[in-house]
């Protein structure tokens, strides 16, 4: 039997997550945020899987699945939008768009 | 030999997600999406050693195989040459290792005294595509499956609008 437990593959997926905290906080391009984005994802999904491993349960598999689905279909509305707005303001730096800011 | 394979991927996942957000060598988004692959790739390789295979693949497929792909394309469809001159501000960078160092701490500390370690023995789930199918059209979550349907038709349906030349 394997060494490894639950906590390691959680310590793991929450170093993953602070890491893309860090990049979202950090970064100022917007395509970076957005990748970061992704990285925070996928650290949840691997205390999911994890989780559902080391509790006998396939639920937490199925909600990964699910996960994973509709991240892709928000990485295609997100690229989207960043395309409609870098047509209509040539810029990817999130400091040249203020216009919601007071 | 699990246990190497574990250290082996989860360090590679952290050090190409280091790689992600902040990369000595390169600024460029293209380097960042390739060290995306390469996290992606080591998840999915932690993913095959808790047993979860069909994830495993469905990882790969669809985060190294559409999403990156995706990201890729808009990174060359943008001209990003005049992005990679500015610099972060240090002092604010300083600041959020700070903040986010904290958090990790807390976590950390968190699961440490909610699993002390060697109490979880026996496990025996295995995420096969045929377990995870039988689950999936079971009536449990038949429902929600059907809903994924809609939401990516809409997802879809919403991207090509957004892409639209005369967008208002």
């Amino acid at each position: 039997m394997s060494a490894i437990d639950l906590p390691h593959y959680l310590i793991v997926s929450a170093l993953l997550f602070c890491l893309g905290l860090l990049g979202v906080i950090v970064r100022r391009n917007v395509l970076i945020i957005y990748m970061s984005l992704e990285l925070m994802l996928n650290a949840g999904n691997l205390a999911l899987v994890a989780a559902s491993r080391f509790n006998n349960n396939l639920n937490g598999q199925i909600m990964v699945f699910f996960i994973i689905t509709v991240a892709a279909a928000e990485v295609a509305v997100g690229l989207a939008l960043i395309v409609a707005l870098y047509r209509r303001r040539q810029t990817t730096h999130v400091e040249d768009l203020t216009t919601l800011k007071f | 030999m699990q246990d190497v394979f574990f250290y082996i991927f989860a360090g590679l996942a952290l050090l190409c997600g280091a790689l992600v957000i902040a990369n000595p060598v390169s600024r460029n988004p293209v380097t960042s999406a390739m060290f995306l692959v390469l996290t992606i790739v080591s998840l999915a390789g932690l993913f095959v050693l808790l047993h979860a295979f069909f994830l495993a693949a469905v990882q790969v497929l669809v985060y190294a195989g559409a999403v990156i792909v995706l990201f890729l394309f808009v990174i060359m469809l943008l001209d990003l040459k005049e992005e990679e001159r500015r610099r972060i501000k240090l002092f604010m960078a300083g600041l959020a290792v700070l903040a986010v160092g904290t958090i990790a701490a807390v976590m950390i500390r968190t699961i440490k005294l909610a699993h002390p370690a060697g109490t979880l023995a026996r496990v025996r789930v295995e995420g096969s595509a045929d377990a995870l199918g039988r689950m999936l059209f079971s009536s449990n979550f038949a429902l929600p499956f059907e809903l994924v349907s809609l939401l990516l038709l809409v997802a879809m349906i919403g991207a090509i609008l957004l892409s639209k030349k005369d967008l208002r």
